[in-house]
């Protein structure tokens, strides 16, 4: 195990550390300690490594992550996760808003709540979240799947295209073309597989699908006048 | 951008530090916004007495024989502490209505920070570490204040374009975020006798506080109806003679975290702003929620103006 002191050597030192580590690396096990909520930690990473941050994060914690997992021991500021391409990321507390914004790929697992605009524009990123989550969430979601153990707030998948969403708690309102949908034998085996894969323990069953009615795909000749 | 903290104190051992914390969560939030700052802070005062803050760009002369000149104009003895750019004049409460109008004649370059009996503010153009410095803020005590540091985007960087903004007697505002609808609402608020030196957006968003609260409204219900009336972006945060509250706008993209311990209630724009504070990490952190109004106070049974929501 590696330690790292974000507050003795700074954040470009730490980054910098992590980002030399390559596929082959034996150092595999990092810890990253006195992050006092700073900006853009363990950002950029691209190598199959773990890193437990003690504490919680400020801004786009883990951001652009590719092949690592990271642990956040704490809480996550705004954009945590924003545009991952693969790995895992783990918040033992709440994440703010945007968790995962844009993520192309991976796997994000919150133990609390997250905020307004989990999963915006979600591009084939997985979400697996313990609580409840915020207003806005996953807009315009493109693929991939959010899974919420709690509730989820206003205007849940507002203009999403073929993002799926898990619900086990109530929808405070569903967005702009996003539906409830049915629950066929193939949705409860992905759904089990993301919760496994999350550590998380509740029984798929529980839990409804939403996503896209398709109506926002194609122009309707009878809006014409609205325009 | 721009950067809020504010601090809210439970435990009377802390009060000594009131300045010393705020200060230092201030200088953490430099980055969102160091084009100017500034600090509300709730102190000492008297029943009898109302504080005025006021600045002027000239100390050496506006200041100069300001209490003398002022005592002969009211009639009745008022007392100055000048500190840097700004003095606290403390004026008996019978003289108080007239302070501004005296003020204006004898002293024509000299702005009203804030009036209230225990509110001081105090903010300039500077980095939050050269203001705090400029005024000696960290060695102020208080029972509770909040803390701004500004990124311009809706009006020029002066000092009177600084937050906090006095809203009415010991109550502030500070913002984070812009307003949309500002010059239609300093309008109309023009008209209805409110008085708005600036053209800056979030003295259009304490000058409706201060009309609606004109109005007959609680603090707490003309928040309610700012989450109606205001267009654009904010998260506030307002100071009372008692305690202090946090709204956000429905969409919320402007950060907020808040801490609570046994001992205290804090604000920050990000958790940053708080990892310095006693006993944090053992805090219960969290993000308040869009469209609601928060509000703490050291009134256990608040009065209705007193109480929020």
């Amino acid at each position: 195990m590696q330690t790292l002191d974000l507050q003795e050597i700074g954040l470009r030192q730490v980054n910098a550390q992590l980002h030399a580590q390559s596929e082959t690396t034996n150092q595999t096990a990092w810890e990253i300690v006195n992050p006092k909520g700073a900006h853009a930690i363990a950002c950029g990473l691209n190598a199959p490594i773990e890193v437990t941050v003690k504490g919680s994060t400020g801004y786009y914690c883990a951001g652009m992550n590719q092949q690592a997992t990271v642990n956040i021991d704490g809480s996550a500021g705004p954009g945590t996760g924003e545009n991952i391409m693969s790995g895992k990321i783990v918040i033992e507390g709440d994440a703010s808003q945007y968790l995962g914004a844009t993520g192309h790929g991976g796997l994000i697992v919150v133990k609390g709540n997250a905020s307004s605009r989990c999963g915006i524009s979600m591009k084939g990123v997985n979400i697996v979240v313990q609580g409840n989550i915020g207003h806005m969430s996953a807009f315009m979601g493109q693929s991939g799947n959010l899974v919420v153990c709690g509730d989820a707030g206003d205007a849940l998948g507002d203009s999403c295209y073929e993002a799926r969403f898990f619900v086990r708690g109530s929808v405070k309102s569903l967005g702009a073309d996003c539906i409830k949908k049915e629950m066929r034998p193939e949705h409860l085996e992905l759904l089990k597989s993301l919760l496994d894969e999350a550590g998380i323990d509740a029984d798929p069953s529980e839990f409804t699908r939403y996503g896209s009615a398709r109506n926002l795909y194609n122009f309707d000749v009878d809006n014409a006048a609205a325009y | 951008m721009c950067g809020i903290v504010g601090l809210f104190l439970k435990d009377k051992a802390l009060e000594p530090q009131l300045g010393s914390l705020l200060t230092d969560m201030l200088i953490t939030m430099t980055d969102r916004g160091p084009d100017s700052a500034g600090i509300a802070i709730y102190g000492d005062g008297s029943a009898d007495h109302v504080k005025f803050t006021v600045q002027s760009n000239t100390p050496d002369v506006d200041f100069d024989g300001l209490d003398k000149d002022l005592s002969d104009a009211l009639g009745a003895k008022i007392d100055v502490s000048v500190n840097s750019t700004h003095a606290v004049l403390n004026v008996p409460a019978a003289s108080a209505d007239v302070l501004r109008a005296t003020l204006a004649s004898i002293r024509p370059n000299v702005r009203l920070m804030s009036r209230g009996e225990t509110l001081e503010i105090y903010k300039e153009v500077g980095l939050p570490k050269d203001v705090a410095a400029q005024f000696g803020i960290s060695g102020m005590h208080g029972t509770h204040g909040i803390g701004h540091t500004r990124m311009a985007t809706e009006s020029a960087v002066t000092t009177m374009g600084a937050h906090p903004f006095n809203t009415g007697d010991d109550q502030c505002l500070v913002h984070n975020g812009s307003l949309s609808n500002h010059n239609s609402l300093r309008r109309k608020l023009r008209r209805e006798g409110i008085h708005i030196e600036t053209e800056n957006d979030t003295e259009v968003g304490a000058a409706y506080l201060t009309w609606k609260m004109r109005e007959g409204a609680s603090l707490g219900e003309a928040l309610e109806s700012s989450l109606d009336d205001l267009d654009g972006f904010f998260t506030f945060v307002v100071g009372t003679k008692d305690g202090f509250g946090v709204v956000r706008d429905p969409i919320a993209c402007k950060p907020a975290v808040m801490a609570e311990t046994d001992q205290y209630v804090a604000f920050g724009s990000e958790y940053r702003a708080l990892v310095n504070l006693p006993g944090i990490e053992d805090a219960r952190v969290w993000e308040p929620e869009p469209a609601t109004v928060y509000f703490w106070s050291h009134n256990s049974a608040p009065t209705t103006t007193e109480k929020a929501a």
